[in-house]
């Protein structure tokens, strides 16, 4: 890791940047804390519920994808509003794992199909789900078809210098697409219902305390190691070349650059993180359906990065972490006015805080 | 006028999670018992659920004015999954493990149940589904109080194909393409073919959510009836495309006369956004209809209107749905005389209530109520003209018997 | 209905052959019928079974005093008081003198006595003195045939002098003659059907192809001929029905094709603003209620109502929010989500989360019938027309106006624009504003056919970012000529493929077509594609 070259267009005081490492260690080690505060007697004033626990797990999974955005939106330039689509691929591929683990245990007691192909007619397994009984295999698929996807849509779009809002509105309409084709029941991935029902994951039971930490730590581990690689990658020349794309696409072009290549790779990467972050959001929530595919729900992580401050790793995380966590509590305090709340911190942060809560943090530091 | 609504309803809920942190340790004798409410205010779903949040809460005030359930005030919990399935899960471990709701109402599809359901199961909660639905599911931590295929989809083809429904002979069955519409339509196909209906005279075709343009699945349909034989339309077409497709069947001129749409989403509330004058005559079938005449039916029709201070917002199936269940649970909670899941399970079997349809129902140890059908057909002032009831409330058959997998099953 | 002329005792038998003879009677003697009509009358009070035979006896009477019970059993205005039934006027149908009203009720019919009824009606009215009554009732005819309408459609089309009405009781023998028992008639009623270009028509045949295996080759044949026909007519309704899905995209794109084309800002809350428009449309029509003779224009009034609603709210947004976000076009992207999301859940706050009903006014309702049997629905066609001519509007305030020369001065250059002495920051404002009250009159067009809810414009903002980015960002014409093809695409597309996958197919398609072309169908020549 190399910590010392800074994030660009970050090189603020060093008080601060020290102030914020140490804030970011305390984090991980108090959501580390999470699970096993979980197993204190119910009457402990430091017990944490079932809820917490399952919750903040996903919101682990959310920060990864904040993450992925900010890599390829806050240093290449590239915003994809079609991230979402590649997180609910990664979920769609552990969910078909997670199916085919539940083997005769279904409704209709079928040994080998899944209750909704049963019940849609099918005799064997359409050729597309075969081996995603192996574990490994699962998650290199859910690394593999997002990764693929978006090598297709990003070599085709930067090959034509296709950039900006073009490049948004594309994307968003490869994950419109997507929701609707999987929606179809024909599709072969269960249609709107979507995959539920889990039963285990590695032999473990999903419905118990230790299921969900061991989830729950599987998701801490891929947020430390995606931030490790993120600041390696920014701290590269890679990371340098990225953001000289961001901030004048043409120059490094005339440079003798390939920006296609560059930003090719920044986004495939990114999209397989969020291929990741996606495929362990699924057995942390129990269900993934076309919902996930739905444009809003790509345009929301993207604010969550905007929120946190765009360009800045921590940034994305902070993000991910108190939009959801605001979110989760409007819907129940609030449930009639959440969204006013929610939209009104949308338009303010982006009206009035262009560089997100970091830079408020970062200007009240200095 | 119902903005009004909506702030009291924001206002139980925030009272609601304010009192959270107050309630955390176990219930003393005396603590209110907590109902969860699990309905979408935002997003697509709001449209048929905020009448639903409303339903409860109507109907947890009434019980608190009545001195409440064993002499324990009732306080609603609401929360909003914004139409958002993971959240529903999310939202309910809340309820269930946060709020320690003793009983939830709530969900309107199926992926929401589909998605809460693990979690009710672990959890040991208990939610009562007030809405018809495809059947093939029986949870022992859910009641379903809405109709299952057979206390609904059967008995209105049945009637299409009877003297009175004009003699069908020819079906199109049109669908939103999701579960429920999937497997009604299956169970309906094995039905029809079983009375002799070929496969070539079933037309078979979904649309996504939120399908606008009708024009060419109408025109299609219009072809298929062009055969020359008596046809009708059986639709599974859910929510907000059920506008659009009417206004269409309207429009290209199609009258019930003719192609008549027997249609098993569509009630009241779906109504009061259309203009019904083109549609008089198509059908729809359901367990209750505010037509409905007689006392029980007169009473919830008032309740309604004091609570909501409106005599325009309409009651339908799902709401009266709601109110059985709700009334049902509070009479179990009284014979089991707690409010713990086990003991309350127990004691709805066999539970029996006078419903506001006008029919005494009974909870089966299925953990679906007998409901009686009835069929009506669409008046213009957007009421139904109950034009077909059963004698009698029919017992749910969840597990399809036109389902062959189901001999299969577990359990 | 279609069964009885199969296996029906004798007595019917006869009946229905003495029928005929006995209706051109009655018709000389109405007081004859007098018997038949008190006979008939308290059935009506009965069953749906009961009700139904009493009014197919109703009509076969042929008694004047018949048409005003039936047409208010039909308008259900017709009340019974046990077997007593009463007028609207609140007198006793029998004996025409005022009834005893306490405790009287609705009577309630359902399909199958509508469809007697239609039949009865249709009857009845052949001899109407107004043509529209007269085309309607050979159409119930039509529907409702049946070997005893030959005489009368007979003695009714050697009267009639108007011509459509002439062919549709032409049609309406035919039908009629089908189900008569000589082979004779039979066979002439076969010729004149396979002549028409309807479904309705060729539905008659087969269905009288099953009955009749002795015609079998003549029916074929006769359906052939209407087949040949409907061939054409199906092309033409499937590329009526493109036009009228690309004229939808048209106006919610025409909007964007403004705001983002030509100012470059990506509004997500555009969809909003079209919902602003389509609610726009509830309140004007609610407002009009009040006064009936306006209550069928209120939705013409709408249209400038809504352009001012959400012109004024784009140009609060604009002033307000957007201006500070120039030059950042993804910024403005979030923001204005963020807006929409606002917007949607005031408008649930403040009209309820359920639909709400915006009536159609008659002169947009039903079925226009073209030559060729081409049918065209008239909400639909008015909806073209509406969008082409908010587009020709829209052209002619950018090309003839002053607004439309400085907006175009600022989008050139604005620095120039600025030096010549252009309020540049007001003609941001006006053209935003411009932009956002085209979309709120997309929302008056959109009350029409899709639902009036606060999840309205969500449905449509993708679509219409596609079409403006298709037909190439800054041309309207581009923006018609796209809406227009990816409309038409998808309804060509929909009938194999099925609705869905249409839809999927026309996305991956534009995808594919920006990548070989990023600037759209018309690029602007000299304009940087570069955002």
């Amino acid at each position: 890791m190399s910590a010392t070259t800074a994030p660009a267009g970050t090189t603020r005081g060093i008080p601060a940047r020290q102030i914020l490492r140490g804030a970011i260690l305390i984090a991980i080690l108090l959501l580390a804390l999470l699970p096993l505060l979980n197993h204190l007697p119910a009457d402990s004033a430091f017990r944490v519920s079932d809820f917490t626990v399952a919750v903040t797990g996903k919101w682990i999974c959310y920060a990864v994808l904040a993450l992925a955005i900010d890599l390829a939106w806050g240093y290449a330039g590239i915003l994809s509003l079609g991230h979402g689509a590649f997180f609910a691929l990664g979920g769609y591929a552990m969910g078909m794992h997670l199916m085919r683990l539940i083997g005769p245990r279904g409704v209709y007691g079928h040994p080998v199909l899944p209750d909704f192909m049963v019940f849609l007619g099918y005799r064997e397994l359409p050729w597309y789900w075969l081996g995603f009984d192996h574990f490994p295999y699962a998650i290199l698929m859910a690394m593999v078809v997002p990764g693929l996807l978006a090598f297709v849509v990003g070599y085709l779009s930067f090959r034509s210098r296709i950039t900006g809002v073009y490049f948004s509105i594309i994307t968003q309409a490869m994950t419109y697409a997507l929701m609707l084709a999987f929606f179809r029941n024909d599709m072969g991935f269960g249609g709107n219902n979507g995959f539920t029902d889990f039963k285990q994951l590695l032999g473990v039971p999903l419905n118990t305390q230790g299921a969900r930490a061991g989830l729950f730590y599987a998701a801490l581990a891929l947020l430390a190691g995606s931030l490790v690689l993120c600041r390696h990658i920014v701290g590269t020349k890679l990371g340098r070349v990225l953001v000289a794309v961001r901030d004048a696409e043409s120059r490094v072009r005339f440079l003798g650059y390939s920006v296609t290549a560059f930003k090719l790779t920044v986004f495939v990467l990114s999209a397989v993180l969020a291929g990741l972050a996606g495929a362990l959001y699924v057995p942390l929530v129990g269900i993934i359906n076309p919902g996930e595919f739905a444009p809003g729900n790509s345009i929301e992580a993207v604010i969550w990065v905007a929120v946190g401050g765009r360009g800045t790793l921590i940034g994305a995380l902070l993000g991910a972490f108190s939009v959801n966590a605001l979110k989760t509590w409007l819907t129940s305090v609030a449930p009639d006015l959440w969204l006013f709340v929610l939209g009104g911190l949308f338009v303010a942060v982006t009206v009035f805080l262009p560089r997100g809560l970091i830079g408020l943090f970062r200007s009240a530091a200095k | 006028m119902n903005s009004n609504i909506t702030r009291r309803a924001a206002l139980a809920g925030l009272g609601g999670a304010l009192a959270l942190p107050a309630i955390r340790p176990a219930f003393a004798q005396g603590a209110p018992i907590k109902v969860g409410v699990l309905h979408s205010l935002s997003g697509t779903m709001a449209i048929s659920e905020t009448a639903l949040r409303d339903t409860v809460l109507m109907m947890v005030e009434d019980q608190n004015k009545k001195g409440g359930v064993m002499g324990r005030r009732l306080e609603a919990v609401v929360v909003d999954p914004a139409s958002n399935w993971p959240l529903f899960a999310e939202k309910a471990r809340e309820l269930l493990a946060v709020s320690k709701c003793d009983v939830v109402f709530g969900c309107w599809t199926s992926v929401s149940r589909k998605s809460v359901l693990p979690v009710f199961e672990e959890l040991n909660g208990l939610l009562f589904y007030p809405v018809q639905y495809e059947g093939e599911e029986q949870s022992k931590n859910v009641f379903y109080t809405g109709a299952a295929p057979n206390q609904q989809a059967i008995p209105a083809v049945e009637y299409l194909m009877g003297k009175d429904g004009g003699e069908a002979k020819r079906i199109a069955l049109l669908g939103t393409d999701y579960v429920y519409p999937r497997t009604t339509n299956r169970i309906l196909r094995a039905y029809l073919n079983s009375k002799g209906i070929a496969d070539a005279d079933i037309m078979e075709e979904y649309t996504p959510f939120g399908h606008s343009d009708w024009q060419g699945i109408v025109s299609r349909v219009k072809r298929f009836a062009g055969e020359g034989k008596k046809t009708a339309i059986v639709s599974t077409i859910n929510g907000d495309a059920n506008v659009p497709f009417y206004r269409e069947l309207g429009n290209q001129g199609i009258k019930a006369e003719d192609i008549p749409c027997v249609a098993f989403s569509v009630g009241e509330e779906e109504l009061a956004g259309i203009d019904t004058k083109p549609l008089v005559g198509h059908l729809a079938a359901w367990n209750y209809f505010m037509s409905v005449e007689g006392a029980p039916n007169t009473a919830f029709k008032k309740m309604w209107a004091d609570y909501i201070k409106s005599d325009k917002r309409v009651t339908n199936d799902p709401m009266e749905a709601t109110y059985t269940g709700f009334r049902m649970w509070v009479q179990a909670v009284e014979k089991a005389k707690s409010t713990g899941v086990d003991a309350v399970r127990e004691a709805m079997y066999g539970q029996k209530i006078m419903a506001p349809c006008g029919y005494e129902e009974v909870m089966g140890t299925n953990h679906h109520l007998s409901k009686p059908v009835m069929i009506g057909e669409v008046m213009e002032n957007g009421q139904f003209n109950i034009v077909y009831k059963t004698p009698n409330a029919i017992p749910a058959e969840n597990w399809s018997p036109f389902i062959p997998e189901n001999k299969n099953r577990r359990g | 209905m279609e069964k009885r002329a199969a296996g029906q005792p004798a007595a019917r038998t006869i009946m229905t052959r003495i029928l005929p003879l006995l209706l051109v009677l009655l018709f000389a003697l109405p007081a004859a019928a007098q018997d038949a009509f008190l006979d008939a009358l308290p059935g009506l009070a009965g069953g749906f079974g009961t009700q139904a035979e009493a009014v197919e006896r109703l009509g076969a009477g042929g008694d004047a005093r018949a048409l005003p019970v039936l047409r208010a059993l039909s308008d259900s205005t017709l009340r019974k008081n046990g077997s007593t039934v009463i007028l609207p006027d609140g007198t006793d149908a029998a004996t025409g003198r005022p009834a005893d009203t306490a405790g009287a009720e609705t009577v309630r019919i359902n399909n199958r006595v509508r469809s007697a009824l239609r039949g009865a009606l249709g009857r009845l009215q052949l001899v109407s003195a107004h043509a529209d009554e007269r085309y309607a009732a050979a159409d119930s005819v039509f529907r409702s045939r049946s070997a005893d309408n030959v005489a009368p459609l007979e003695a009714a089309i050697a009267r009639e002098s108007v011509p459509r009405v002439k062919e549709r009781q032409q049609l309406a023998l035919a039908a009629s003659r089908l189900v008569a028992a000589d082979a004779a008639v039979k066979r002439q009623g076969i010729a004149t059907l396979g002549e028409a270009s309807s479904e309705d028509a060729r539905a008659l045949l087969l269905e009288a192809r099953a009955a009749n295996p002795d015609m079998t080759a003549e029916i074929d044949r006769a359906v052939a001929s209407i087949d040949s026909r409907l061939t054409f007519k199906r092309a033409a309704e499937t590329l009526f029905q493109g036009l009228s899905l690309g004229s939808v995209l048209l106006l919610a794109a025409l909007g964007l094709a403004i705001t983002f084309g030509v100012m470059g800002v990506i509004n997500m809350a555009h969809g909003e603003f079209v919902m602003l428009g389509a609610y726009t449309t509830f309140v004007v029509q609610e407002a009009c209620r009040g006064i009936p003779w306006l209550l069928p224009w209120s939705l013409p009034l709408s249209v400038p109502a809504a352009f001012l609603v959400a012109g004024l709210a784009g140009t609060a947004l604009e002033r307000g929010l957007i201006r500070h976000l120039y030059g950042r076009p993804l910024e403005t992207l979030l923001m204005t989500f963020g807006v929409g999301m606002i917007l949607q859940q005031a408008v649930r706050l403040a009209f309820g989360a359920q639909n709400r009903e915006v009536l159609s006014p008659a002169w947009m309702q039903g079925i226009l019938s073209l030559p060729g049997g081409i049918n065209i629905t008239q909400n639909r066609l008015w909806v073209i027309v509406f969008s082409l001519l908010v587009l020709g509007l829209t052209l002619a305030a950018i090309r003839l106006t002053r607004f439309g020369l400085e907006m175009r001065a600022v989008v050139q250059n604005r620095r120039t624009a600025a030096t010549m002495g252009i309020r540049t920051g007001r003609v941001d404002a006006l053209t935003f504003a411009f932009g956002s009250g085209l979309a709120g009159m997309a929302g008056v067009a959109l009350s029409q056919i899709d639902n009036v809810s606060p999840n309205l414009g969500t449905g449509y903002i993708i679509d219409s970012f596609m079409v403006v980015v298709f037909g190439g960002v800054g041309s309207l014409i581009g923006t018609l000529v796209g809406a227009m093809g990816l409309g038409v695409l998808n309804k060509v597309i929909e009938p194999w493929a099925g609705a869905v996958l249409a839809k999927v197919a026309v996305l991956v398609i534009i995808m594919l077509f920006i990548q070989r072309r990023p600037r759209g169908l018309f690029a602007l020549k000299g304009r940087a594609a570069e955002a």
